[in-house]
């Protein structure tokens, strides 16, 4: 069964244009998901409409059996954390904490036991008296997490939560909610701009860009296999090679550069016009380069030292900024920056997909 | 150093002398006659405890800044709450409605209000015309007319302390509230309203403060019938020639407003209240 469906939803805000577009997307029961993409990219109004606080143009949304496209906020019974944590600054920790409990008209003594219980789960024993503003932002938003948890959500949002702490603090955050997330079982959806965040996490990253939904998928594959140009470009770091499918055979094909060689790649695209995505630790240098299916004569432009890796600048195919990373690995060809060197790529990690 | 001090006084002098000599001089000068006319002791000051006329007045001072208090928080709050739920350009708009009768002098609207009050006044006019009524309704020329025209006096200022605390709480925390499972009521009762208690507090001590010393109001739409401590001490003074009994009342009055404000103190950081 489905924790989440979106059926065919669209959100306009002006009538015009659209906010998020031709939306179907169904999250399994337990599953963590992630909703990637830049700002503007609709992964926000997604989370937003879900929650309830804005209800879609068109289409449908389901929780569990549930249509809940007009079921107000208060009624969905979801779990929500938000990026600036928004404790009531009104409350103890243990009455923000309490506050899901108390408006469902939960016992006295039912809400007491589950409070503790939230703390301790958060780590955050015997901070039940103290005043929100007294709290370290990683100890807030903690408690945010407890009081989402608290009443035993079917179902918990998280947009950005972790955007205002510092990377040390955010890191073992991640690895907390995960965490909690594998002991809970609860279905968790996650809003964030960072990939890396998106990757560690995740059961599944939903990729946005430009209202629409591009590539939902479980990490690994979002990397090794992006369907188009701008999850190749927005996950990780891809060379982009433009030109035109020539021939096809199977899954692969043969194109045509603009430059005028031809590379065998995998097809992925229908168009003819056609992109290249090749991702920089697929090159390969120097002897290495001779089993592979595409091999091209190129000089070393530029060279950066990264301790674990070495970034290389080539020029090949008529330009000068193809970008390779090599590691740090015994056995490194020459390339200082002058050196012409074989440079070479398998036809299934260069993809051809459309723009 | 020192002389970069010396300087600084110098600079500030003037003012300071104005204050002392304007202000602080006859302000000392109150208080004296207040326990020295007509014979030395705390005479004028024993009248608060027997003097009928006396009580009376303090008494209706209260009630009435009392109750202008209350109704101008309440239709204070309402308005400020709109102006925060609005759009910019509607808030500039509202804003610019609210300040409008600072505009007029209190004089001018106070006579307003008399003739829309009055017996063949608009409201009367059409309470009769709709046969809600056979006679006119005393609107003015006693304590409704007074605080009426006190609150309509008085709104601008609740309004505006309201509004700068409403506009400072993250319209986050409501939603938040709502996502958790409180309904719209629920939310504005558990969250919204407890946060805008220091607003509360800070428009209603000002609200109650301004409106024990008012004068040219009651006196107006009181219509001789509703005196208020500001009028009285005016009588004294003015007609009666009892001075000692005049400066009594603004001292009295002098020390109910510090003594408002020193309660506050204790409830709230009244130079946060005041500087926001």
């Amino acid at each position: 069964m489905s924790a989440v469906r979106f059926i065919d939803v669209r959100k306009s805000y002006d009538g015009r244009i659209d906010a998020v577009r031709a939306l179907n997307l169904a999250v399994a029961d337990g599953e963590f998901l992630t909703l990637l993409g830049p700002s503007g990219s609709g992964k926000t109004t997604t989370l937003t409409m879900l929650a309830g606080f804005e209800q879609p143009t068109d289409g449908r949304i389901f929780i569990g059996e549930e249509d809940v496209t007009r079921v107000p906020v208060e009624k969905r019974g979801i779990g929500m954390v938000f990026q600036n944590y928004a404790l009531f600054p009104n409350m103890t920790v243990g009455e923000n904490i309490a506050f899901p409990l108390m408006v469902r008209g939960t016992a006295k003594a039912e809400t007491e036991s589950r409070v503790a219980r939230a703390l301790a789960m958060v780590r955050l024993d015997g901070y039940a008296g103290r005043r929100v503003q007294q709290l370290s932002g990683g100890q807030q938003q903690r408690v945010a997490v407890a009081r989402a948890l608290v009443f035993e959500p079917r179902l918990v949002l998280l947009d950005e939560p972790l955007g205002a702490l510092d990377r040390q603090l955010r890191e073992q955050m991640q690895y907390e909610l995960k965490a909690l997330h594998g002991r809970l079982g609860v279905t968790m959806i996650y809003v964030t701009h960072d990939q890396v965040e998106a990757m560690t996490m995740s059961d599944r990253v939903a990729v946005f860009s430009a209202g629409q939904l591009r590539q939902v998928a479980e990490p690994r594959k979002l990397y090794e296999e992006p369907e188009s140009l701008f999850v190749a470009q927005f996950l990780g770091e891809s060379n982009t090679l433009s030109g035109t499918i020539e021939s096809r055979k199977g899954n692969q094909c043969t194109v045509a550069l603009d430059g005028g060689a031809h590379v065998i790649a995998t097809a992925v695209s229908d168009e003819s016009a056609t992109h290249l995505a090749l991702r920089p630790e697929k090159i390969v240098l120097g002897a290495a380069a001779a089993s592979c299916a595409n091999r091209f004569p190129a000089r070393v432009v530029d060279v950066s030292f990264l301790g674990d890796q070495l970034r290389l600048r080539l020029a090949a195919l008529g330009r000068d900024d193809l970008i390779a990373k090599l590691a740090n690995a015994p056995g490194l060809p020459d390339c200082a920056p002058g050196t012409a060197i074989e440079i070479g790529w398998r036809a299934e990690d260069c993809r051809a997909l459309a723009q | 150093m020192p002389s970069r001090n010396r300087a600084y006084w110098l600079i500030v002098l003037p003012a300071v002398l104005m204050l002392v000599v304007l202000y602080l001089a006859p302000l000392g000068d109150v208080l004296v006659t207040s326990i020295t006319d007509p014979k030395p002791g705390l005479a004028n000051y024993a009248l608060l405890f027997t003097s009928g006329s006396v009580q009376k007045t303090l008494l209706t001072t209260a009630r009435i800044a009392g109750a202008t208090t209350l109704f101008a928080l309440l239709l204070g709050y309402i308005v400020a709450y709109a102006m925060r739920a609005a759009t910019t350009q509607r808030q500039r708009l509202m804003l610019f409605c609210v300040l409008l009768p600072f505009w007029i002098s209190v004089l001018v609207r106070s006579f307003a209000w008399l003739t829309i009050l009055g017996p063949q006044g608009p409201i009367n006019a059409a309470l009769q015309a709709t046969g809600l009524t056979d006679e006119p309704v005393a609107l003015a020329r006693n304590e409704t007319g007074v605080l009426i025209a006190m609150v309509h006096v008085m709104l601008p200022y609740a309004i505006l302390t309201l509004y700068a605390n409403m506009r400072g709480i993250d319209a986050g925390l409501v939603s938040a509230a709502r996502s958790l499972g409180a309904s719209r009521l629920q939310a504005f009762r558990m969250v919204f309203l407890p946060l805008t208690r220091p607003g509360l507090i800070g428009a209603g001590t000002l609200v109650f403060i301004l409106s024990l010393g008012f004068f040219v109001t009651p006196a107006i739409l009181g219509g001789g019938r509703v005196l208020m401590v500001a009028q009285y001490t005016a009588l004294q003074i003015n007609e009666t020639v009892r001075w000692g009994l005049g400066t009594m009342l603004a001292a009295t009055l002098m020390i109910a407003v510090l003594g408002t404000l020193w309660a506050l103190s204790r409830v709230i950081d009244v130079k946060r209240l005041f500087s926001a």
